[in-house]
């Protein structure tokens, strides 16, 4: 039997605050075939330039809107017709299935700029400034690609070089006023609509340091764990546990999620901050935790974000790092019901066995929506993290 | 290699970490970290594209001998001058 079944890709929403978006390229043409979760758009919001996935399989039968076109969320952006699970090659006709179009959500950087492989044969120009910043920096002049009058090297080109080899992140000039009016408008809806309650948890992170001491020693420095990792790891087991931190609010009730995909707060260079999820951490090993964030942090910052991992997040972490402040009592992201914090590990006196030793000490603080937990819950929750952290070795 | 060898590695990878940095105004004697906006998991690239140009495998315990420009390649310097020739 064959059904066929058409659905339309739409704007996603990608934010609790986005209402529009523009659609920067297409990555598909009609008549390819498409899986969930392939990129099939980028798409320009005000956080930035996101890679959009499409959420069904199927074959694109037909563009609704061109390149350039800005559009409310939820506009039908193209048409997908669904496939059977196993897409014959190449073919169009034979479908079947269901579908579902799936929007996708928020912003990022995307860009790739032409290989510095290929240089014209002609002899190369470089500014001066270029020429001493490669000296500086002991890369080829050779190797960049030149973006100034007639193809000149110029100094940003070289820098760009430096920075990310051959390819480049689009540099929006208005883009950190964009995303603060982005971040305004979701911290002040959150602060108007969400009734928060703060709690707090010193946690000694003396037994996680040694067993990360040990457990980094002799390892390549590409196989090394953050501590930020182990606290993620401790949060997204504590939060099954005690599920009701782990939902959104909508339609005033609190809508429990079936994953756990925290949100991690990142600050961006230049200013702002973006928090994609790391999807599945309470499944994931503390390896593939690690390897999730260094490239979640990488792309964050120098483009490739993708729509779902702006749309999925159940909860944020937020981790101050060694340079912040000793605690952070964050602002909930709307429609999540809750945000963790860590502040900054500092050594301080910690009573065991009776003694007064010095421990490395962690504030952990829970921000959370007094309408969908309550501080007790929320207690307990902050003493998971502190129980589970104290057995690193079972994370 | 030698310590001029060196240098621009070094900048080059604390370029590739905070591409806003401009590689000639920095402070060979002040710590990176008081010139620079870089957290815990920029150092980490920072030591991993080290890693990458030079073999040198930085052990934890001896990230506080990064502190400044110059420690860097002196550090580096030593360690490429003792460590076997097999890395890399």
């Amino acid at each position: 039997m064959t059904v066929n079944n058409m659905a339309d890709f739409v704007m996603p929403k990608l934010g609790a605050d986005m209402a529009a978006g523009k659609l920067v390229a297409w990555r598909k043409k009609p008549g390819d075939v498409v899986k969930r979760g392939d990129i099939i758009a980028d798409v320009e919001t005000d956080k930035g330039v996101i890679e959009v996935e499409v959420f069904t399989d199927g074959v694109i039968e037909k563009f609704l809107i061109e390149p350039g076109a800005e559009v409310p969320v939820g506009t039908a952006m193209a048409i997908i017709r669904g496939e059977a699970e196993t897409v014959p090659a190449a073919v169009v006709s034979s479908a079947v299935p269901k579908i579902l179009p799936v929007p996708v959500p928020l912003p990022a950087p995307v860009v790739t700029v032409p290989s510095s492989a290929q240089l014209p044969s002609k002899r190369q120009r470089v500014s001066p400034a270029a020429r001493e910043m490669a000296h500086t920096l002991g890369i080829d002049i050779s190797t960049v690609h030149g973006t100034g009058p007639e193809g000149a090297v110029t100094r940003e080109d070289v820098e760009h070089a430096g920075a990310f080899g051959a390819e480049e992140p689009t540099a929006e000039p208005d883009r950190l006023m964009r995303m603060r009016r982005v971040i305004a408008a979701a911290m002040s809806r959150s602060k108007r609509e969400i009734p928060h309650y703060y709690l707090s948890e010193s946690i000694d992170l003396h037994p996680a340091q040694i067993w990360l001491a040990a457990r980094n020693a002799g390892r390549s420095v590409t196989e090394r764990l953050l501590p930020g990792v182990l606290l993620l790891k401790a949060v997204a087991l504590a939060l099954r546990e005690i599920p009701e931190l782990n939902a959104q609010w909508m339609d005033e009730q609190a809508i429990p999620s079936q994953a756990i995909h925290l949100g991690v707060a990142i600050s961006l260079r230049g200013g702002g901050l973006i928090a994609p999820a790391v999807h599945d951490a309470d499944r994931k090993s503390l390896d593939e935790l690690m390897r999730d964030l260094q490239d979640l942090v990488m792309r964050a910052r120098s483009g490739g974000l993708r729509s779902s991992e702006l749309s999925d997040p159940t909860i944020t972490v937020t981790n101050l790092g060694e340079r912040g402040a000793e605690a952070v009592f964050g602002v909930i992201y709307p429609p999540q019901v809750a945000i963790v914090g860590f502040g900054k590990i500092v050594e301080r006196p910690w009573v065991v066995g009776g003694q007064v030793v010095p421990r490395p000490v962690v504030t952990a603080t829970l921000s959370a929506d007094h309408r969908a937990s309550d501080g007790h819950r929320g207690g307990v929750f902050l003493a998971a993290v502190d129980r589970l952290l104290q057995e690193p070795e079972k994370l | 290699m030698t310590p001029e060898e060196i240098r621009p590695i070094v900048l080059r990878a604390i370029h590739r970490v905070a591409p806003e940095a401009d590689p000639a105004e920095l402070e060979s004697d002040v710590p990176l970290r008081d010139q620079l906006d870089i957290d815990s998991m920029d150092f980490l690239r920072f030591v991993i594209e080290l890693h990458e140009s030079l073999g040198v495998n930085v052990p934890e315990k001896d990230y506080s001998k990064l502190d400044t420009i110059d420690d860097c390649v002196d550090y580096l310097a030593s360690a490429i001058a003792t460590q076997p020739t097999t890395e890399k």
